[in-house]
């Protein structure tokens, strides 16, 4: 039994990328789970008033 | 008194669903903070740049077609403003400032490349077109094809990159050994060396990445 066998080393790949992918997954969701930061709703609310509401404006 | 001057060019009617489009780009602000992320690999310019990406969605939220993909629509805003917010960079700066940031390890990026996974560190060495295609269909769950909307490329260049990326992801995290096991080097050296190499390999034309050369 060969280690360099196809069917293991495609298996071993796939298993292997299929752990990178909820490695990526993980990491986008923890961002998509942070509570929004107070200064995005803040942005949400001035833009009613200002249609020109500059982004990046560091609300303290 | 509300009323303001600005709001005049608003077709009469509009303004009623001014609310719900709010409160629908409440909802998916979490998402524009993660596909901010992913682009720029850096907490503060990412939530600079979703922001930016809110300020243009409500002022062009009249042209947004209703009961399509807002997500889609919003995403491709983001990837816009990320893409042309650089090019300016890339004007304004100095070249090496740009490429110091893109090499893990120099100077206060150190710090920070500390924090991140390998994984994160990796996304990282992708070309623009490879981790963008990855992020959106391998994390954000879009289907190949509003991928392909929001990088504004053929299906099919999609599903090529996104093979691409995550084949190089592989060959990053875990070395030249892959098809011997799925061990990987401990060593955070061999991951930075790697990136240096790639660094050096990729000439700084951040410029141009947004619409590829040549597409074939």
């Amino acid at each position: 039994m060969s280690e360099e066998k196809p069917n293991e080393k495609s298996r071993a790949i796939r298993a292997r990328q299929r752990a990178i992918g909820r490695e990526l997954r993980r990491m986008y969701d923890d961002v998509a789970q942070e509570p929004v930061p107070e200064d995005f709703l803040d942005l949400l609310r001035r833009i009613d008033d200002a249609e020109d509401a500059r982004p990046g404006k560091k609300v303290s | 008194m509300v009323a303001t001057p600005a709001r005049a060019h608003f077709e009469p009617g509009k303004n009623e669903g001014d609310g719900d489009f709010k409160s629908e780009l409440l909802a998916l602000i979490p998402f524009l903070r993660a596909f901010a992320r992913s682009l720029t690999g850096n907490q503060e310019g990412a939530d600079d740049l979703a922001q930016e990406t809110l300020v243009k969605a409500w002022q062009s939220r009249s042209t947004f077609i209703p009961g399509t993909n807002l997500k889609a629509w919003l995403f491709t805003i983001l990837r816009n403003q990320f893409y042309s917010d650089r090019r300016r960079a890339w004007r304004q700066a100095p070249w090496d400032q740009e490429a110091a940031e893109r090499i893990p390890g120099g100077g206060e990026d150190q710090v920070f490349s500390a924090q991140l996974s390998d994984t994160a560190r990796a996304l990282r060495v992708l070309s623009d077109e490879q981790r963008e295609a990855l992020i959106l269909v391998g994390a954000g769950g879009f289907s190949y094809e509003d991928a392909a909307a929001i990088c504004k490329c053929a299906v099919g260049t999609v599903k090529s990159r996104v093979a691409r990326a995550r084949k190089a992801l592989m060959e990053i995290l875990d070395g030249d050994d892959t098809l011997d096991g799925v061990s990987r080097p401990a060593e955070g050296d061999a991951a930075r060396e790697i990136m240096a190499q790639l660094d050096r390999l990729a000439p700084p034309e951040a410029g141009d990445t947004g619409g590829k050369r040549r597409p074939k």
